[in-house]
Formats: structure tokens, sequence, C-alpha cells
């Protein structure tokens, strides 16, 4: 049925095509023999073709792109013709013999071409003449065709300033009026298409409209290339028109064309000299009009005006534009109230954009432009509808890249109400794309006030929101996100520490809400801030004043215990206690000694009570012995108990080795080069010779489960151990000692049972090298060494 | 042979011409037998001078009872043909009774001649002015010459001229206000005008105008009327919108016109109309008919 029809309207205009050669044969015959009255005659025949009104308009463009041609021809000769006598006035009267209308119509704008070039008759007569006379079409495509043709012919005679038909009878007045009655014209045609016709063909006739919409905007093209229209014409006269015609057409698709045809075409300064008129249209278009891009376009092109230089800025400034937007925006989503919430997130968003670039400095226009925003979206709930989500991100994401700096977009007090609009995965989105501004651009987040609002804006991530659940959240994004929020922690710092207390009580006030999961990411990088803040004051002298300091490493500590205190029910055992290790090492710089022995006992009960793991122990253990090792403001009661639990914990490791390793680590813990109230030489001497123990029933374990002695790897160790205290002038470590290990060694290594180590034989030939060393460097040294034989 | 020829033939030749025959307008005027020949234009109260020649056959000789010049005006109905009614017979006698051997040359004049009605050739009727030379001759028949001239009258502009203004409509279906800036036209006269559409409910598809010509002859039970359409021309393409007003412009040059003949004689009249015609698209006519009056300007 429709290939049919498609079919019939390819023979139609092969019919018409045919048609119109064969006359404008005969036409050029009659012209070659310059017998006008013939010329007239077939001419007028051939544009009969285009009275068809069986073609649609693609096809109609086809015939009468034909027909054009031919009457280019056609005016060539009666160009001729008058210069070879002919009364230009009599053709004029001549082709309107024609009976039938649109040829004769065609006919008369082609003469009438030609008689305004003649000047034998004020441009301007002729022009209001041929716009009247083709009133007589009132078929919508042959109209606008017509129109269109004639358009095109009066294009360079216009009666322009400058232009040579201007005389003191033609300004450019009446060339603007000469336009504007054709546009309106076209206009009022191309309108009426949609109504003729049944209902049933609405697409179709939609379809074809939109391919003769160039016909009617070309008007405006005219007008936008008229010299003469300054902008007090423009503003005067040729804006008015446009909108009055514009606005009560009452036509979706015309309306919303020609809106954007007028953006388009005209100079954006106009545009900025009469905001109020053009925006004062917006309102009065028809409800499903998509004034969203139009106003949209309107200010991008605004925008870039305002970016193309800084000498136009005052003009903004002073016509108010902004101002003018704003209310034109609030106008418009009221006159629409069925308005998709799209339509007016893509406004203001449009509006935000077109501020930033105009007005940098004035942040309270962006802040208006959210707060409209969060008005109209309050009520609404979260957002369902993708593509709104999308463009609240590009709203909110303008003033970062803007500014560069989320500092200035945290004094939008609107800003995060409207990211509450947001469904939560598009919500991290937006906390993502915040963080990385922050990480990009190294921005500074001084006051507890900003951390704040910040917080506020990230919430997304720093917390659970409603409805999530957490099985959706990839693993990988997840660990990807709470990276960055670390980072982020660790990028706020203030230098002043009364500041940076209470950033660090603000984050940790978030953080903490973040859940069990979010716990182990976040506390670390706040752990680590706050006892950056404590190295910080513990480097100042006491306040000479002895006023009350509110921040005092106390009060830090506290804060911390009772930090890390939550990662117990993450859990996070062993976080914890690096953590706690962490902060007793800075407690013993800040020589709180109750402080840092709370740490301790902290971190013992966490590997009494949670760290169950062997692997897990040993780790820990080795922290432990570590850091305690370092503390120096503990009392000797302090330090046995905890070296004592130490001890303990050590031999109680499970795999022997690692006993032995352990035990002889606490060694270190009675003998501290630097401290001279721990130097027990006997109690060292306990432990390695635990230690040669513990490797010895290792060995005989070994043996006995596999047939084989282990590696000596573990002797090796140890003498490695009593070397260094032997170095250190432990009086308990005696040559004999060493003596007696090496050849303990020696033995094992060449016992039949052991097991070829290539990495320990490696390890004790460099000790023993190292003996050796020792030996020939003389001096002290060298003496100490010199009784130990290899 | 030839002489038997000669014997029907008559034996001499008459030639009518006017005195100013050079220099006076020609128009063309159909014949009966259908050719258009070019004769004299005049108008009423002009002098009507010229001669006659009358030229023997070589070697013969007219015997006759006199030579009279006759101007006649006729009107010829065609269901009468044949029977001309003459409104105007004027007569001079050229020559008394006797005999023409050789070529000779007869001056007339008439003077002032009172001729109110115009040359026409309509559907049924005819008029003309013909002028006619009779040769009287006993026993035989007489020998007789016409020659046709055409009769135009120009009048001046009216002193009043109205334009035509109506609105006229079917109820809830189509209004219309039609304006014809004159009553009345000359030949070469322009009709300018506008339609303006009050109220369109039915689907137009063209307008148009035609000029109609009402030749009505006889009178009584006899009355024959006839109309023809001269014109037609297109004014509109399309269908209007309430509000729309569409101009009319038409010249009216290149129809053959006449002025409007209110009564000639009683015998006789012509009228003309301008008929506006709305056609809607299911090939339905809406017209409305409007008589025009119709005048020959002097051309100058």
């Amino acid at each position: 049925m429709i290939a049919d029809g498609v079919e019939d309207e390819e023979k139609w205009l092969a019919a018409g095509i045919a048609g119109l050669q064969q006359n404008a044969f005969y036409m050029h015959r009659a012209l070659d023999s310059n017998n006008l009255r013939d010329a007239l005659k077939y001419s007028a025949q051939m544009l009969s073709e285009l009275r068809t009104s069986r073609l649609s308009p693609h096809k109609y463009y086809e015939l009468y792109m034909r027909a054009f041609d031919e009457l280019r021809k056609l005016e060539m000769f009666f160009k001729e013709e008058t210069r070879r006598g002919c009364s230009i006035i009599d053709l004029y009267e001549l082709v309107q013999h024609a009976g039938n209308i649109l040829p004769r119509l065609y006919l008369l704008c082609t003469v009438g071409s030609v008689y305004i070039k003649s000047k034998e008759a004020p441009a301007k007569d002729v022009l209001k003449d041929l716009v009247e006379m083709c009133r007589g079409i009132q078929n919508p495509v042959r109209g606008l065709f017509l129109r269109s043709y004639l358009a095109q012919v009066s294009r360079d005679k216009l009666p322009d300033i400058g232009s040579e038909y201007e005389g003191d009878a033609d300004t450019v007045v009446d060339a603007v009026e000469f336009v504007l009655q054709n546009f309106t014209e076209m206009n009022k045609l191309w309108v009426r298409m949609q109504q003729q016709g049944p209902a049933r063909e609405k697409e179709k006739r939609e379809k074809e409209r939109s391919e003769l919409r160039d016909l009617v905007g070309k008007n405006l093209h005219v007008l936008s290339q008229i010299e003469g229209v300054d902008l007090d014409m423009y503003k005067d006269t040729v804006l008015p028109r446009i909108l009055e015609q514009v606005v009560n057409c009452k036509d979706e698709l015309a309306q919303y064309y020609l809106m954007d045809c007028i953006i388009q075409v005209f100079p954006d300064e106009y545009h900025l000299q009469t905001l109020d008129v053009l925006l004062g249209a917006f309102p009065q278009l028809q409800p499903t009009v998509d004034i969203k891009t139009v106003l949209s376009r309107l200010m991008e092109r605004l925008s870039n005006y305002a970016a193309s230089s800084a000498d136009v800025l005052p003009e903004f400034l002073q016509v108010e534009a902004f101002l003018k937007l704003n209310n034109a925006i609030g106008k418009v989503i009221e006159a629409q109230p069925d308005m998709p919430i799209l339509g007016v997130i893509t406004l203001y968003s449009s509006l935000l954009t077109f501020t930033l670039h105009v007005h940098p400095d004035r942040l309270d226009y962006a802040d208006q432009v959210l707060g409209a925003c969060v008005r109209k979206l309050s009520g609404k709930g979260k957002l369902e509808d993708n593509k709104a989500t999308k463009q609240i991100v590009a709203l909110l994401s303008a003033p970062l890249e803007k500014y560069n700096d989320i500092v200035t977009a945290l004094k939008l007090s609107n800003y995060p109400r409207v990211m509450e609009y947001l469904d939560s995965e598009t919500n991290k989105v937006m906390a993502t794309v915040i963080i990385q501004s922050i990480m990009k651009n190294k921005t500074h987040i001084s006051t507890a006030d900003r951390v704040e609002a910040l917080f506020e804006l990230i919430k997304g991530l720093i917390k659970d929101l409603d409805g999530t659940l957490d099985d959706e959240v990839d693993e990988d994004d997840f660990k990807e996100e709470q990276n960055s929020v670390s980072r982020l922690i660790q990028m706020l710092y203030n230098d002043d520490p009364e500041e940076m207390f209470k950033i660090i009580c603000t984050v940790r006030k978030h953080i903490l809400a973040g859940g069990p999961k979010r716990l182990s990411f976040t506390v670390p990088p706040l752990v680590f801030s706050s006892l950056k803040l404590v190295r910080q004051l513990q480097g100042r002298e006491e306040n000479p004043f002895g006023e009350e300091e509110s921040t005092t490493p106390k009060k830090i500590f506290q804060l911390l215990n009772q930090t890390v205190e939550t990662l117990s029910n993450v859990p996070a055992p062993e976080l914890a206690l690096q953590l706690y290790l962490q902060c007793a090492e800075a407690a013993n710089d800040c020589d709180l000694e109750p402080v840092a022995y709370e740490f301790f006992t902290q971190a013992y009960i966490l590997y009494e009570e949670e760290i169950s793991d062997s692997r897990a122990q040993v780790t820990a253990i080795h922290l432990i012995i570590g850091t305690l090792q370092r503390m120096h403001v503990f009392g000797v009661e302090n330090r046995d108990t905890l070296t004592h639990k130490a001890t303990g914990y050590s031999a109680k490791l499970l795999k022997k080795p690692d006993q032995c390793r352990a035990v002889y680590a606490c060694s270190h813990l009675f003998w501290v080069d630097d401290q001279d109230n721990v130097k027990d030489g006997e109690r060292v001497l306990l432990c390695l010779k635990r230690a040669l123990r513990i490797a010895n029933a290792a060995q005989q374990m070994s043996n006995a489960a596999r047939g084989s002695t282990g590696s000596v790897t573990l002797f090796v160790e140890i003498l490695n151990k009593y070397l260094y205290f032997f170095e250190k002038g432990n009086p308990q470590i005696t040559v004999a000692a060493i003596q007696s290990l090496l050849e303990l060694i020696t033995t094992e290594m060449q016992s039949d049972s052991s097991t070829p180590d290539p990495a320990a034989d490696a390890f004790f030939a460099s000790t023993l090298r190292y003996i050796e060393f020792q030996k020939q460097k003389g001096g002290a040294v060298g003496e100490k060494y010199e009784p130990i034989k290899v | 042979m030839n002489y038997l020829v000669g014997a029907f033939k008559p034996p001499c030749n008459i030639f009518i011409s006017f005195a100013d025959g050079r220099s006076r307008k020609q128009v063309p005027l159909k014949k009966e037998n259908g050719k258009t020949v070019m004769v004299a234009l005049f108008q009423s109260q002009e002098n009507i001078v010229g001669e006659v020649v009358i030229e023997p056959i070589q070697g013969k000789k007219v015997e006759h009872n006199g030579v009279k010049i006759e101007l006649l005006g006729q009107i010829e109905l065609y269901f009468d043909r044949g029977n001309f009614y003459d409104f105007t017979s004027l007569v001079r006698e050229l020559d008394v009774p006797g005999e023409l051997y050789e070529r000779k040359t007869y001056p007339f004049e008439f003077s002032t001649v009172e001729m109110p009605y115009e040359s026409y050739n309509g559907v049924n009727v005819r008029l003309r002015y013909i002028l006619k030379v009779t040769i009287s001759r006993n026993y035989v028949s007489n020998i007789v010459e016409y020659q046709d001239f055409v009769v135009r009258n120009y009048t001046p502009p009216p002193s009043i001229n109205n334009s035509i203004k109506m609105e006229v409509g079917i109820e809830d279906c189509l209004h219309i206000e039609f304006e014809y800036s004159k009553s009345k036209y000359h030949l070469k006269d322009v009709i300018i005008g506008k339609i303006y559409f009050l109220l369109v409910r039915i689907k137009l598809k063209n307008m148009e105008l035609e000029i109609r010509r009402r030749e009505s002859t006889g009178s009584g039970p006899n009355t024959y009327v006839e109309t023809e359409t001269l014109a037609k021309f297109e004014l509109m393409d399309g269908a209007p919108v309430r509000g729309e007003s569409i101009p009319i412009r038409l010249f009216l040059s290149p129809y053959e016109l006449t002025p409007t003949y209110r009564n000639i004689n009683n015998k006789f009249c012509v009228k003309y109309y301008l008929n506006l015609v709305l056609v809607d698209e299911e090939d339905r006519r809406y017209f409305k008919q409007q008589e025009i009056t119709v005048y020959r300007l002097l051309e100058t």
C-alpha cells in the first residue's frame, strides 16, 4: 500500500518532469527566436506542472528546482527583451494575463526581479506588489515554494543600506517589511499544513513539514544578512514582529524551530540587548515545545559570547542578563507544568554554565540557580529518570570544572541539597567526581566547616545510603571508592592545630557513621592524620601563658583510642593492633606514659583475644616487639610487665621456628643501645639460650618427623644475634659461647642427616666472612674478635 | 468563352472609398463568410466623405435609371436571418438616369451622421453599418455594391464609479466579503479587488473570476438569452483559512469585450458580469455574479 504510494509518486514526478522538459524545450525555441508571446505561453505551461498536488514536498522540491533553473533562463530573456526596447511595465502586465494563478505568479516574480533591476519603479513598490499578489496561493506546499522563489529572486535586490536599490523612497525599512511579510505568510502556510488532511497522517505530515522548515527559516537568515538591520531596528521592529508571529502561530514545530532559528541567525550582541523581549516570548509558547533545548542553546551562545572577549562582559552586567534569564526560566517552568524534570534540570544546568562563564565572581548567582533547582526538585523524591540524573551530574560538575576548586563549590549552600535528589549510585559517581577534582587540583580544604560541607557532599561514599543492598556493590569498585576517600582524608590539613583538631573531629564523626565495611579504609588515614598533628604539637613549647589549650596531645590520644576501638566492630584486629602500636609510639614521643601503656594494653588484649591466626600472630608479635623496643617512656615496672608479656607470647607461638625467631627478637627488649637503664645482659643471654633450645628442639622434631634435620638457618640467625650483642659489649656474651655455637653449626652442617640448604650455607659463609672482616679491622673491635676462631 | 463569362458578370466595377481612407484607423471586421477584413472606423457625428468610382468594363455601356448611395445601420437577428432592420438610412443621389461609357467618379458626403449604436457581432445578433451603392436598371437586376465600416462610440469616464462591495455566504459554512474597486470599467481597464474570508468551513480547492457576457435578443416571448464566459481567471489556489484576503488583479485587455449595450433599439442588449466562483474539493461550485458596466474610453 505504502510502497504503491511511493511508486505512484515516482511516476507522477517522472511525468511532471517530462511535461516540464517538453514545455521548456518549446520555451527555449521561442526564446531563441525572440518570440515573446510563445515564450510566455510555454513558460506558463511549463510552470503548470508545479500545480500538482500529488507529490510529497521532497519530490515537489525536485520538480521545483528544475523549474527554477528554467526560470533563470527566462529571466535573462526578459532582461534582453527590455534592452531591445520592450517596456518592462508592459511585460509586467503581460505575464499577468495568464489564466492560472501559479504560473502567473512565478512569471510575475521573475519579471518583477527584472523590473527592480531596471529601476523604473521603486524596488519597494514592486516587492510589495509581489508579496501581496502571492497571497493567491493558499496551498501550503505550493505557496511555500512560490514564496521561497520570491525570497530567492529578491534577495539581492532588497533596498538595503548601501545597496544600489536604496533610494529616497526605498529604505531598509521597506526591505525589512518585505521580508517580514513574506516570512509571516510562509509561516502561516507552513503551520497550516499541520491542520490539513486526515489525523492519522499526522506523523507523516510532521516529517514533511520538517523537510520544509528551512524554506521558512531562510527568511530569518535573509533578515540577519540585511546590513541596515541595526540593533535599534532589530529591537523595535524585527524581533517583535517575528516573535508575534511565532507566538501567535501556536504550532509546536514552528515555535521550536523558529525560536532556535532566531537564536542562531542573529548576532549574540542583539540577543543580549533584547533579552527581555526574547525571553518574554518563551512562556507564551505552546506547552509541548521543547523550550529547554532552545533556551539552553541561547545560554550556550551567550556563554560563548561572554567567553569570546572580556570587553563584552560589562554589557552582560548592564542588561542584567542573569536576572533576566533566571526569571525567564522560572516563568517557563511555571507556564509548562508538564515539563519533565529532565527539562527543568537541563535549563538550570545551562543557566548555571552561563552564570559561571559570565559572572564567575558571583557565587550567589550560582547558588541561586541551585536553589531554584532544589525547589523544583523538592517533593519529587529521588530521581528515577536516568537522563535527568546524568543532567544533574553535569549540573553539579559545572562549578567544579569552572573553579577547579571545591572550596568555592562548598560555599554554595544549595549544592548538597541538589545532590540529595540523586540516587545513591549517581551520588557516588558525583562524590567521586568531587574527590577527583580535589586530587587533581590539590585543593586545600582547611577549615572544619568546609570539611563538614564536603563530607555532606560526598556522603554517598562515606556511608550507606538508604536502599542500597551490599551485594549490589562490586568489591573492586568499593575499594576504589574507599581508597579515594582515604586519599581525601589525607589532604585535609591546616597549620593551626586548633582547626586541624576540629577537622579531625569532623572527619571522625562522618567516618564513624560509615559502617564497619568502610572503617578499615577510613580509620587509618584519620589516625595518621591525627598522629601528624600530635607530632606537630609535640614539637612546640609549652604554652607560656598557661592558658588552657583545648588541643593537647592527650586529648587527641583519647580520641584516637576511641577511634581505633571502633575497628573491633569490623572486626579488623590486625589493623587495630598496628594502629594502637603507632599511637603508642606517638604517645611515647610525647612522654605520656599512661597513654602509651594503655595503647599497649589494648594491643595486647587484641593479640590475646582477637588474633588467632598463627601467621597473624607472628606478624603481630614482631610488631609488638619492635615497637616496645623503641619505647623509652615506660618506667621499669611497666616495661617489665610488657616485656614479660611479649616474651611470653613469643614462646607460645605455634611453630618452633617462629617461636625461636620471636624469642631471639625479644632479646632486644632487654638491651637498648641508647638507654643505659635497659641493658640487661643476663636476660638477653637467657633469651638467646632459650632460642637455641627451641632451635634444637626444632631440629629434633624435624629429624623425628621427616628423618632429616632441618636447615641450620635458625642457628645462623642466633649466631648473628650473639655477634650483635657481643659487639655491643654485652658482658654475658662470651667468646666461648660464640665459639661453641660456631662449632655446633659446623657439626650440624656436616652431619649426614642434614638437608643441604644453599641459602643457609651462604648465610653462614657470609657470617664467617664478617667475623674475619671484623678481626682484620684491628683496633678495639679487632681485638674483641681476635679470640674467636673460625 | 470570355464573351460568355462577360455576359453574366456585372457590366461595371464599383469602388467605394473614403476621402480620409489612408489616414483613418482600420479595424478588423469579421464577415459572414468567416473572413476578417480591415475596415474603416468611424464614430457618431462624423462626416462620412468619399467617392464612388464606377468603371464600366471595357467596351460595354451601362444603361441605368439613376445611381444612389445609401448609408445604412442595420440590425440582423439570427433567428430572423436575412431580415435586416434598418435603424438608420440616408440616401444621396449620385446620377440621373443615363448611360455610362467610361469610368466616372462621384464624390459623396454624409455630414454629421447620427450613429448611436456601435457595430456588434454577437451570438444571436449583428449590428452593422454599410455604404450601399445602387445602379438601378430597367429589366435587369440592379447593380449593388456594399462597403462595410465600423462604428465605435467613446464615453468619457463616468463621474460616479462606485466600488462593488458585498458580503455573501452560506450560513455556518462560508462567509466571504468581496470588493471590486469599481463598477464601471473601460475596455483596457484592470479589475482590482480583494476577497476576504470571514468564515471557511468547507475545503476549498480554488477560486476563479469569470467575465461573462449576457446577450439578450428579441422581446417578450421571443427573447433569446445567450451567456458566454469570456474569461476564466484563477484567483486562488488551495484552501484559505479565516482571515485570509486574496488580491484580485485582472487585466481586461486580453479579452474581446464590447461596451455594455443597455438597449439597442429595443432589439437587443449586451451586459457584462463578474462571476466569482469558489470550487470545493468535491468540485461543488459556489458563485456570486455581479454586473459591471463596460464602456469605451477614448484611446489617446
